[in-house]
């Protein structure tokens, strides 16, 4: 996953978005100590006092905790992170929801052309195995 | 080199009523200006606004025609040179060099070059000990020149145009580079057009026009206070 800023929002948030993002589709893993703050800005090319705030602002909201003297860790509360993710889900869910309902789908509409467009992706990939969503 | 405490603090980087003047011309004219510690500071005009002549007398190669530059509270000169890593806008480095050849000229030069440091950033490039600066492009020359410099534990690092005419994955490569290396208490000036590539890796802006500075503020209180990126408030303020 590469980072992608615009410019029109504050790099801060745009980061702590990001490494929300790598946390709850696990490419951080529940407590996984976190590179240094110096190593993600300069992976990211922003300024390192931007970053800094940003991991402030994920340690407030508990998906980081810092230890004093070894550094950053995403937390272990798996039970946590699977509520940021459902979380996550539902407001994705509403506004597929506005839009669609923007473009004049009904509800029941709605919920046939999703049936229909999953069906149609599993069918697609039925010879590739089963990689064991939940 | 031994630091001294005292050096340690103040700025950095000083100007006091700064003036160059070139015949006519007013390149730098009664600029005040001060760059503290741990700071990386976009040094930010259009063609021909003085940021060149700054860096340089910053790196001791002008002297000042009125006014004061102080480095670490000193002239710069033979005192300051240990304490400035400087990357020129067109490169001293002669194209018949091998990798090796710079990286014995910078240890030789200066005694807070780290070789190890060097060593393992260019090899990440696939750079090798015997390559010719003649026989790469211009991004990996620009990496090399920029890894070398970076590769100094210095108080301040003075970077003319380091992102100029290279290509987006180098730039990223480049601010990569700088970020990851300096000295934390040290500061790092950047000059560039380019606002809109180094935006995002600045604390401080200090924007010059016509020899004068127009604006110098910290970058996150510009864009709060004004709504606006960097790029676009410089764009309003220095429409043609």
């Amino acid at each position: 996953m590469t980072w992608n800023l615009a410019g029109d929002r504050p790099i801060w948030l745009q980061l702590t978005e990001q490494i929300q993002l790598r946390i709850l589709t696990g490419e951080y893993q529940a407590g996984e100590r976190l590179p240094s703050v110096r190593e993600l800005a300069a992976q990211a090319a922003v300024n390192p006092n931007t970053m800094q705030k940003a991991l402030t602002e994920l340690e407030r909201s508990g998906l980081l905790y810092a230890q004093r003297t070894s550094g950053r860790f995403i937390t272990q509360d798996g039970e946590r992170i699977r509520e940021m993710r459902c979380r996550m889900a539902q407001g994705e869910t509403r506004q597929f929801l506005a839009r669609m309902e923007e473009l004049g789908f009904s509800a029941g509409e709605i919920l046939e052309l999703v049936r229909r467009q999953v069906e149609a992706e599993e069918g697609k990939a039925e010879e590739d195995s089963d990689d064991g969503t939940e | 080199m031994e630091r001294s405490e005292a050096r340690r603090e103040g700025p950095v980087l000083e100007c006091r009523q700064l003036s160059k003047i070139y015949g006519a011309v007013r390149a730098l004219d009664q600029v005040d200006l001060a760059v503290q510690r741990g700071r990386i500071v976009g040094l930010l005009g259009p063609n021909g606004s003085g940021k060149t002549t700054l860096i340089k007398t910053a790196a001791g190669l002008l002297t000042p025609s009125a006014g004061e530059m102080l480095v670490c509270g000193r002239q710069p000169g033979a005192a300051t040179k240990g304490l400035v890593s400087y990357l020129p806008e067109r490169t001293y480095l002669s194209d018949w060099m091998r990798v090796e050849d710079i990286l014995c000229l910078f240890r030789d030069f200066y005694s807070d070059f780290d070789l190890q440091k060097a060593e393992e950033m260019l090899f990440r490039l696939d750079i090798h000990r015997m390559d010719r600066l003649r026989t790469m492009s211009k991004g990996t020359r620009e990496k090399v020149q920029l890894i070398l410099v970076m590769s100094r534990r210095a108080e301040l690092y003075l970077l003319d145009e380091p992102i100029g005419g290279v290509d987006p994955a180098a730039r990223e490569f480049i601010l990569g580079t700088i970020i990851g290396n300096y000295s934390e208490d040290a500061a790092v000036v950047i000059s560039t057009h380019l606002i809109r590539d180094v935006e995002q890796v600045l604390d401080d802006v200090i924007f010059l026009a016509y020899g004068h500075v127009g604006l110098s503020a910290p970058v996150e209180e510009l864009r709060e206070e004004k709504g606006k990126s960097i790029d676009e408030l410089f764009r309003e303020m220095y429409r043609c």
